[in-house]
């Protein structure tokens, strides 16, 4: 079994008196493609919001390196930890390059905010996620796939060895949502970790060296693809009548729905 | 390009060419209106008669000694109300949170009053007595909204609820005391900038200038976090801390004016949408609020001289006249947003 960096222990997950999660222990395996899966309002967000100190568990703790994450200073986790929005909202104005620059956050300080590196860092980011000619366009008169693709390149910018991205295949089309898997494939194979939340559940079968399902936030089954997918899987996780059969392309297990029913 | 890069050893640093072309019209715009300001008075005097008495020249005590002090503190007094307003909208994530609106100048009016009426109204009295009005305030509005969370339309309801009270005690304060206190008094509820000297304005002045550097220190961690609560921390803004800052820095900004002149209203409100406009920068720019705020207010103390001269108006009734119409205008295109 692979080493874990990034893990969570026994994680109560709450706002204010809503509970999500309990007991939620995770292991983020290193330099793999995770992929979280799960029903609407199941808790993958509220997952990767902890994953990301975004909210405090009020039992358990979020650590890497052995460290709990908020015992950190707060821009040496995000020169580790990146992390995309479901529903990230651009200042009035803004526009793209002005936007992926500020990825560069971290790695700046009062006296450098524009060093060689940002600017390498930031060129690269905007032609990996394809809106290098939108560079001088306002953020607001995007289209929600070019926003989107902006926002990745933001991450992206960023820089870091985590990649936690919340739903980033949302407003795609179907090029692009396959493009940015390959993209993500491409810096797993570099060595960074991926960990995405991914509605459809094939592309994760795909792409994804390690799965987590989750149902009502607490994780149902974990482990690769080929290992847990399973007609069974589906009905209990999602209620959806199905037949598991190999992907003709890549032979990972392919969900095909059966009619009716649901 | 439409940036200009500098960099040499460690420094680096990247500036938007529209951002530098803005700043100095401002500037140019900022000195035009201090010159203005020196030329008027109870009587026209040319700039070169201005010119020549600053120099030392005939004439020259009236101008060195009243009008000058007048122009350099309503440009120090505009750019601190025009920061003040870039702040707490930042802080809000709201066009309608500056701190005229949510009661944080009436604040400081009530301690600046306190100061004023109870003790003897020193001007370190005053100031402080300001200061801690406006971090009451502060306080209260933040403890109210909390549940709604700092950037809600909530905040922004409880504080002009807040801020009509807080009216409500000062008038009240201003009937209970003596005819010439509260004659004093009234003149300066209305913002004034009359009768200003350098004996007045040198502590507050230096106080202002020294927060000024301080915000500038915090500026670009300030327009990191415009982009959002949740990408603001997970690209390594310290939130609470900045927030904790920026708030001491704006209530200090704005008490301090206060101290000297009362409320004058609107400026925070207005300058940085303006300036942001103006400047075409993503969020709510600093600097380009702080530049409007004091061309704002240097254009509004000289349509105070003017419009009933001789007598010359405070200049927070002409605020309070041209940011009221502003307000309700904001206002309803806020309430239409939900
Ligand atoms: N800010 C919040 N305040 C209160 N409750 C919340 C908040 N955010 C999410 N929830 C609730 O927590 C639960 C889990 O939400 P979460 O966003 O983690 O779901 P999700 O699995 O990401 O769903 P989706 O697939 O729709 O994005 C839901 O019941 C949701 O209503
Ligand atoms: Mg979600």
């Amino acid at each position: 079994m692979s080493t874990s960096r990034l893990t969570a222990r026994d994680l109560t997950l709450r706002y204010g008196e809503r509970v999500v999660s309990t007991g939620l222990t995770v292991d983020v395996p290193d330099g793999a493609f995770t992929a979280i899966v799960g029903p609407n309002a199941c808790g993958k967000s509220t997952l990767l919001k902890a994953l990301v100190r975004l909210i405090r568990p009020s039992e358990g703790s979020v650590s890497l390196d052995g460290r709990d994450v908020n015992a950190f200073p707060t821009k040496e986790v995000a020169r580790q930890l990146g992390f995309l929005p479901q529903d990230p909202v651009a200042p009035e104005d803004i526009r793209v390059r002005q936007l992926v620059m500020r990825g560069r956050f971290p790695h700046q300080t009062l006296l450098s905010t524009w060093s060689e590196a940002d600017e390498k860092a930031v060129a690269e980011a905007m032609s990996a996620a394809g809106v290098a000619d939108l560079a001088e366009r306002p953020v607001q008169q995007l289209s929600g796939g070019q926003r989107q693709r902006v926002w990745i390149a933001l991450v992206l910018a960023q820089d870091t060895s985590y990649l936690l991205l919340d739903e980033p295949t949302s407003f795609l089309d179907i090029t692009h949502q396959y493009q940015l898997l390959d993209l993500l494939s491409r810096l797993r194979n570099q060595g960074r970790t991926v960990i995405t939340v991914l509605h459809d559940i094939n592309q994760a079968c795909r792409y994804a060296d390690h799965l987590v399902a989750m149902k009502a936030g607490q994780i149902v089954a974990e482990g690769a693809p080929v290992d847990v997918v399973s007609a069974e899987l589906l009905k209990e996780v999602f209620d959806l009548p199905c037949v598991v059969v190999p992907d003709p392309v890549t032979g990972t297990p392919m969900v095909v729905p059966l009619p009716g029913e649901h | 390009m439409t940036a200009l890069t500098f960099r040499r050893g460690g420094v680096s640093l990247r500036v938007e060419r529209q951002t530098l072309v803005l700043a100095a019209v401002m500037v140019v715009l900022i000195v035009g209106l201090m010159v203005l300001g020196l030329c008027y008075g109870a009587s026209w005097m040319s700039p070169a008669r201005v010119f020549d008495a600053l120099s030392g020249g005939r004439g020259g005590v009236y101008v060195r000694e009243w009008r000058l002090p007048r122009v350099v503190a309503t440009a120090v007094f505009g750019m601190a109300l025009g920061a003040a307003g870039a702040i707490f909208q930042n802080v809000t994530r709201n066009p309608l949170g500056a701190p005229d609106v949510i009661g944080l100048d009436a604040g400081a009016y009530t301690g600046a009053l306190f100061a004023f009426t109870v003790l003897s109204g020193t001007a370190v009295q005053l100031a402080t007595g300001s200061i801690i009005g406006g971090l009451v305030v502060a306080g209260i509005v933040y403890a109210l909204s909390l549940g709604g969370g700092l950037s809600g339309f909530r905040l922004i309801v409880i504080g002009i609820a807040l801020n009509a009270m807080i009216n409500a005690i000062n008038s009240w304060i201003i009937l209970r005391v003596s005819l010439d206190v509260a004659i004093a008094a009234t003149g300066w509820n209305q913002g004034s900038l009359n009768g200003l000297s350098w004996g007045k304005i040198q502590f507050p002045i230096v106080i202002i200038v020294a927060l000024l550097a301080l915000l500038a220190l915090r500026s670009y961690t300030m327009h990191q976090d415009s982009l959002g609560a949740a990408l603001s921390v997970t690209t390594g803004v310290n939130a609470r801390r900045l927030r904790l800052h920026l708030v001491l820095l704006g209530v200090g900004l704005t008490a301090t004016v206060t101290a000297v002149c009362g409320p004058i209203a609107f400026i925070a409100l207005s300058a940085p949408q303006i300036g942001r406009r103006l400047a075409r920068a993503p969020g709510i720019p600093l600097l380009p609020a702080a530049f409007t705020g004091a061309v704002l207010l240097l254009a509004s103390d000289l349509v105070a001289q003017i419009l009933l001269a001789p007598v010359s108006l405070p200049v927070g009734v002409v605020t309070t006249a041209v940011g009221g119409c502003y307000l309700i205008w904001l206002l309803s295109k806020e309430v239409r947003r939900r």
